[in-house]
């Protein structure tokens, strides 16, 4: 069958389960359940702290085919996900879901796992280019993997269509008793919160950490009442792997240029105002067109109310110059983010599901007025992939890309018209990851195009000289430098279910010939 | 164009293409590529055309052709393998 | 009619330089086989620019080539080459009255040779030599496809040992003695560079004072000028 967007999906795929195809970003809203939780109580006088995760698992009668779940705050410097699947793999248990919400280079052990059947599934809404997203790519899961976004999941696992045995949450900082924070210890990763709903929802919840700390273990992140048990080990993770080096602004003049001409889109649409709020990734390209903004926002005398996302260091100088009155953090980039976040009341964290969650009372994505994101590629429907490079191997996922293009007032995705020999602007994306229907504008340094069905957008930059042009215009200008690009062909074989943040199906990935 | 001894031209640089050609004792132009996997897949056969065509058109004979690419267009190749091929013919 | 109020120089060796050119908008853009390119690569680089021009969108901006004079044994073949692919002009450096007149020679010949109507490629010498400076007005002259200059500084603080700075003050002299004999001549006057393409508040004051001295453009060697430079000169 064919969904909204056009992609071919079958009804039924073997792994998975029976397909609801995505039929529109705001197809599926209304009333909601959400799933109940089973927990043991904890008596007074119980002990939570256990020895190693060996003993862990003894605990919570890890068992084939059980799923279990990990954050990816610790980003390539997690060691958590590989010392747990260790310990299962030696164990000779089989099945095993991973439910990650992102998988990384430093993840290559599971590839082996992979190969081997202890893991036979895989949910993950961020996934670096590497070894496990090829593997995944190559076909080499039993099941299909499941590719959402970051307020997919928890909407997954608060309604029940991901139900998590176990959560193991990376913890910088705990206690004795499970409360948790991620601001202080060696491996300090700032915000906890992609780790939330697993708390929050998962049938058993154990603590990893490696800085016990006297109870409580405040700024308490994750309490003490969703927590079973607290394990100590040698190390979580390495510090180079988890925070960047500065994140800066990018030098390139292209990318410059790009910044440039998205901030004027910005302004010239009367996003540039007292109260405006903004997001943007942490991109070099992305970074630029904070600096872009934050020159108007000066130039005009404006205050935002805030900025959200992952954070980096540039966010939070703007919230200290005074251009924000606040951040909303679902991730710390760097040092001074986690610093900011640990010491000014102003710098908000917030769960996966207040950042992106489409089904509970209003995700903080609703609210945001300018949005910035990137793209693999992007079709003439305005499309966009960030889930497959163009040979079809899987280099990402969608992250925040689909809820806040969904969220936003004006989504603008900033790229290079053509990445080397690689034209982004394509009749058909590979794989679709957000709907054309939520991104409102393309800025690219050979031109801006508006989506058609943003008339008043359109009304208010056909007097200014931004370079407007039709999206098919962008298509042909990269196809006369790169050449029009010859067709990848597939199998058949799915090998990762792309779900839209509402749970739908947006797209399914196919094995490359 | 008699190809007389081994020549370069270009680099390995982003956008650019090193082209190396040497006399072929077995006759006739062959082309080799070297590039990634995602624009080998999409355009080899075109850039391989493109390698082709210029060396003919320059009137070479009997080389070897080796393309190192780094995302070049068309119009590099076309440059570095005309650059190589009247380098080698000195 | 074409805005003459920046000129982008680009290192005519340098694939990526050349795709991105167009995108800052120049009113001219510059493609240089001189300065930019190193002894060995002279050749690659001629090959390179001429295949670019006939391939790039550079319908937006007039695409000039910075040729390397006669002198240094490679400017005859670039007129050779290029020639066909149809600059709107050549950039000359080291303009000298003798060169040109060669220069003219040779182009006119080239032209006949590609098909061109004569005179179709313009000339716009650079002024780089205490002697090119005092000749200015027969150097301007020198033929009819002459319709702007461009003033290079660097080249005379090595001819004179200048020490360049920012203010511009040892240049004062010989900016405003090009400037005004360009506007006698009723010519287009490009300003030397600015070195620093991250100061771009000391590039607006550059440009200022250039245009106070009567220049009428500026030459750019960062995309990233252009906006600054167009800021100025309107």
């Amino acid at each position: 069958m064919k969904n909204s967007v056009g992609r071919e999906i079958p009804e039924y795929i073997e792994g998975y389960g029976q397909v609801k195809p995505f039929g529109g970003a705001l197809a599926n809203y209304g009333e909601r359940t959400k799933t109940s939780v089973k927990l043991r109580s904890v008596k007074p006088g119980d002990n939570k702290l256990v020895e190693t995760i060996d003993e862990v698992l003894d605990k919570v009668g890890i068992r084939d085919g059980m799923t279990v779940s990990f954050h990816h705050h610790l980003r390539n410097g997690d060691y958590v996900i590989n010392l747990v699947m260790e310990a299962i793999a030696k164990r000779g248990i089989k099945d095993i879901t991973v439910a990650a919400t992102g998988i990384f280079k430093i993840h290559e052990p599971l590839v082996d796992y992979i190969k081997s059947g202890v893991i036979t599934g895989i949910s993950v809404n961020y996934i670096a280019p590497g070894p496990v997203a090829t593997a995944i790519s190559k076909g080499l899961l039993k099941k299909p993997a499941v590719l959402m976004s970051h307020g997919g999941r928890p909407r997954a696992i608060e309604s029940g269509d991901l139900h998590i045995d176990v959560a193991f949450i990376a913890a910088p900082t705990a206690d004795f008793y499970g409360n948790m924070n991620g601001v202080h210890g060696k491996a300090a990763c700032g915000t906890l919160a992609y780790a939330v709903s697993d708390a929050q929802y998962a049938d058993h919840v154990v603590a990893v950490t490696d800085n016990l700390v006297p109870y409580p273990a405040c700024p308490i992140e994750i309490s003490q009442d969703y927590v079973d048990y607290v394990v100590k080990v040698e190390s979580i993770g390495d510090p180079n792997g988890i925070v960047s080096g500065t994140l800066t602004v990018t030098k390139d003049p292209v990318g410059l240029r790009i910044a440039k001409l998205a901030a004027q889109v910005i302004e010239a649409t009367g996003y540039i105002k007292e109260g405006m709020s903004f997001q943007t990734g942490a991109g070099g390209t992305s970074l630029a067109v904070a600096a872009e903004v934050r020159r108007f926002m000066k130039e005009k005398n404006v205050v935002g109310s805030f900025a959200a996302g992952g954070i980096t260091g540039y966010m939070v100088d703007m919230l200290n110059d005074g251009l924000f009155r606040s951040l909303f953090d679902v991730q710390c980039f760097d040092l001074k983010a986690i610093a900011s976040m640990r010491d000014n009341p102003k710098h908000q964290k917030m769960s996966g599901s207040l950042y992106g969650n489409p089904h509970n009372r209003g995700a903080v994505v609703n609210n945001l007025d300018v949005m910035i994101l990137g793209a693999t590629e992007i079709d003439t429907d305005f499309n966009v992939n960030v889930v497959t490079g163009s040979d079809g191997i899987i280099i990402g996922a969608s992250g925040g890309h689909n809820d806040t293009a969904a969220g936003s007032k004006l989504a603008i995705v900033v790229t290079n018209l053509t990445k080397g020999r690689l034209p982004v602007v394509k009749d058909q994306v590979t794989t679709v990851t957000t709907p054309g229907e939520t991104i409102d504008v393309l800025v690219t340094e050979r031109g801006i195009a508006v989506n058609p069905a943003r008339q008043d957008l359109i009304d208010k930059l056909k007097d200014t000289d931004l370079p407007i042009v039709p999206i098919e215009v962008l298509k042909n200008i990269a196809e006369r430098l790169t050449g029009k690009p010859e067709p990848i062909k597939f199998t058949d074989q799915v090998v990762a279910v792309v779900e839209y943040r509402d749970g739908t199906v947006i797209d399914a990935v196919r094995k490359p010939l | 164009m008699k190809i007389n001894k081994t020549a370069q031209a270009g680099a390995l640089e982003s956008s650019d293409v090193l082209v190396t050609v040497e006399p072929n004792p077995d006759g006739g132009i062959k082309v080799e590529l070297e590039t990634k996997r995602v624009i080998q897949k999409q355009f080899g056969k075109q850039i391989e055309k493109v390698i082709l065509e210029t060396a003919q058109q320059s009137g070479a004979e009997d080389v070897l052709i080796k393309a190192q690419d780094k995302g070049a267009l068309d119009y590099t190749f076309r440059a570095r393998v005309q650059a190589a091929l009247q380098r080698a013919s000195l | 009619m074409s805005k003459n109020r920046s000129m982008l120089i680009i290192p005519g060796n340098s694939p990526k330089g050349l795709q991105n050119a167009p995108v800052f908008y120049p009113d001219l853009l510059v493609l240089d086989l001189a300065d930019g390119v190193p002894f060995e690569d002279k050749d690659s680089a001629r090959l390179l620019v001429k295949e670019a021009i006939g391939f790039m969108d550079y319908e937006n901006t007039q695409v000039v080539v910075r040729i390397n004079s006669l002198q240094s044994g490679f400017g005859a073949k670039d007129i050779e080459v290029i020639t066909p692919v149809q600059p709107v002009a050549f950039v000359i450096p080291q303009g000298s009255v003798e060169q040109l007149q060669d220069i003219e020679i040779l182009l006119t010949e080239s032209e006949k040779k590609a098909g061109l109507k004569e005179g179709s490629i313009g000339l716009i010498p650079v002024v780089d030599t205490v002697k090119a400076l005092e000749q200015m007005s027969s150097l301007l002259n020198t033929s009819p496809r002459i319709k702007s200059a461009f003033f290079n500084a660097e080249g005379l603080a090595q001819e004179l040992g200048i020490i360049r700075s920012k203010e511009g003050d040892e240049i004062l002299y010989a900016r405003s003695k090009f400037a005004m004999a360009c506007r006698v001549a009723g010519m287009n006057s490009f300003d030397t560079s600015f070195i620093d393409s991250n100061d771009y508040e000391g590039l607006e004051k550059d440009c200022f004072k250039a245009r106070n001295l009567g220049f009428t453009g500026k030459a750019a060697i960062d995309g990233r000028q252009i906006d600054t430079i167009h800021k100025i000169f309107v």
